[in-house]
């Protein structure tokens, strides 16, 4: 006899989909089946009963082979690498639960380590603009509820947050939006006619990397003021045509992806989406929300602002947090050289960052804690397979709404793995005594 | 040969998001994100038949990865490989005191490669960064 245990949640992306139903075997121990969840999510879950899975820690050899050795003495080389450190790096955290993040920066706080989530390469630009000024947002509860209008800027949720569209944005039929669709206008800005913009009233195929004059252009266009022919590639009659459908709805909602945050501009684009967001304000209700991509992301700037004030690029080698993007985020640390050891969990920065920030932390004393085989792992000294948190372990997640949302073990991991959690509570206990903190 | 310069963005495709989540040492990440989708319009100036190996080259580094006829088109001049080691070894790590990469809009230069291979996803790493 099978099991189907329901309500489980995708630790796939920040849309964080609460209604998968899984089928277990009756011990518990193996995953048969996933219903509900996109392609993506269901690789996931499926892949976390691979066969061919690494289950022990691996330490890098000189000749390029790799040696088993155990989850203790896994913890024991990651407290020696972070303890005799000076400057070491702890990235990742977007792939784990909070309460993981936690203890990592207890570590980090005893062995005055930078730390950074993966906001470094997706939404920290949208970080920066939202500490300059401010964020108008809501739930995505709120927006399947009311909103009739729906501006997709720079992101292709088609591909990257595949049931957000079905779950909350556009399909949905919520109280003030009875007729799903048919009750909503939805706006794509894309440079290229992305499987999300095909499905728009209006598509505006910007110029890449034009967004801010667009988006000026936009708050122009509320206004009924002046404007060129053409901006960022696009007529002023489109240009007014958005602005108008933009102004008559009753509530909007302007989701915005990395289109915008890693275009040249950056946190700038940011700034203007915001204010577009603020000026719509003066006709109607709008609201602005980022598209975060890890399903934890939020939760790890969340934990990161609880406890140190700052959501992401945290560096505390002085002994106290400071934050200053440019100069104690990941990628400058790595360029400049400044790192003498690199700790990586729940993300893969080997294939997610620029090469030139990879090579420099391929020569470091390196720990990798990630369930697969990546990039990162395979150029890290030290590979710590652990538990797939959402699947193989519960914990408490934030979706891109920042919605906390408690995750739920549907399957056991198999038999001797370790949680994040728990591995980081042996590499926590034992840099305690290395460095003699109470 | 033929060779033409594009603007290079990357970003995420479902079938990346797929062979991410199935295994990164496996040929089928290669497949999804091995690729640089381009225009019908610059595959013709390249004079390049779809699924061609082609070296893509930006101020920060070259790549092999396989040319695709883009299913998210026209976009005449963008090219488009998705997030990944391969896209990665030739973005612009320029942050401009942000801590963001410029992932999007590197100008990239694409000439036919035939006979070059395209490597797994670990590998090119290992390689890129003389591990192994």
């Amino acid at each position: 006899m099978t099991k189907t245990i329901t309500d489980v949640i995708c630790p796939f992306c920040g849309t964080l989909c609460d209604d998968v139903e899984v089928v277990v075997s009756d011990d518990g121990k193996q995953l048969l089946e996933v219903y509900n969840a996109c392609v993506i999510g269901t690789e996931k879950f499926l892949h976390s009963q691979s066969k061919d899975r690494v289950t022990r820690p691996r330490l890098h050899q000189p000749d390029g082979s790799w040696k088993e050795i155990s989850y203790d003495e896994a913890a024991e080389y990651t407290a020696q690498m972070l303890a005799n450190a000076k400057k070491p790096l702890m990235f990742g955290w977007s792939s784990t639960n909070c309460e993981a993040q936690s203890v990592g920066n207890e570590i980090a706080e005893i062995t005055r380590a930078c730390c950074d989530n993966t906001a470094a390469t997706c939404h920290g630009t949208s970080l920066i603009a939202i500490q300059d000024i401010g964020l108008p947002s809501c739930t995505l509860g709120e927006i399947k509820n009311r909103a009739d209008r729906v501006i997709f800027w720079g992101c292709n949720p088609a591909h990257a947050h595949p049931r957000h569209m079905s779950r909350y944005s556009i399909f949905p039929r919520g109280f003030f939006t009875s007729k799903g669709q048919m009750s909503r206008k939805m706006i794509v800005v894309d440079p290229r006619v992305t499987d999300t913009a095909k499905m728009a009233d209006v598509h505006l195929q910007v110029e890449q990397g034009k967004d801010y004059e667009l988006l000026n252009a936009l708050r122009v266009a509320f206004k009924g003021e002046w404007l060129p022919d053409v901006v960022a590639g696009i007529p002023k009659e489109k240009i007014r045509e958005a602005a108008d459908m933009m102004k008559s709805g009753r509530f909007g909602i302007i989701f915005f992806g990395m289109g915008v945050t890693q275009s040249l501009g950056k946190n700038h684009n940011i700034d203007e989406a915001i204010a577009v967001t603020k000026d719509l304000n003066e006709y109607t209700k709008f609201s602005i929300m980022p598209m975060r991509g890890h399903y934890n992301v939020t939760g790890s700037g969340e934990v990161f602002a609880w406890q140190f004030g700052f959501p992401y690029a945290v560096d505390l080698t002085r002994g106290f947090a400071r934050y200053n993007p440019g100069d104690t985020s990941t990628i400058d640390l790595l360029i400049r050289g400044e790192v003498d050891a690199m700790f990586t969990i729940g993300s893969d920065p080997g294939a997610h960052f620029p090469i030139s920030a990879v090579k420099q932390f391929a020569h470091l004393p390196s720990v990798c804690i990630d369930p697969h085989l990546t990039p990162t792992s395979g150029v890290s000294k030290l590979h710590v397979p652990v538990a797939f948190n959402g699947v193989e372990t519960g914990g408490n997640c934030y979706r891109m709404d920042n919605v906390p949302i408690d995750c739920r073990k549907v399957v056991e991991p198999p038999e001797g793995m370790l949680t994040d959690e728990q591995f980081l509570i042996k590499v926590r206990d034992r840099v305690r005594q290395l460095k003699g903190a109470a | 040969m033929a060779t033409i310069n594009v603007n290079l963005i990357s970003g995420r495709s479902i079938q990346q998001g797929v062979a991410i989540e199935g295994g990164k040492e496996k040929p089928a990440y290669r497949t999804a994100a091995g690729i640089i989708e381009l225009d019908p319009s610059d595959l013709k100036k390249l004079g390049a038949w779809k699924n061609t190996n082609v070296k893509v080259t930006s101020d920060f580094g070259s790549v092999i990865v396989k040319a695709t006829e883009t299913s998210q088109g026209p976009h005449p001049g963008l090219g488009f490989i998705p997030m990944g080691p391969w896209a990665n070894a030739i973005i612009d790590p320029n942050t401009y005191s942000t801590g963001m990469p410029t992932f999007k809009g590197v100008p990239v230069k694409v000439e036919v490669a035939i006979n070059e291979p395209i490597l797994l996803g670990i590998e090119l790493v290992q390689k890129l960064c003389g591990v192994k």
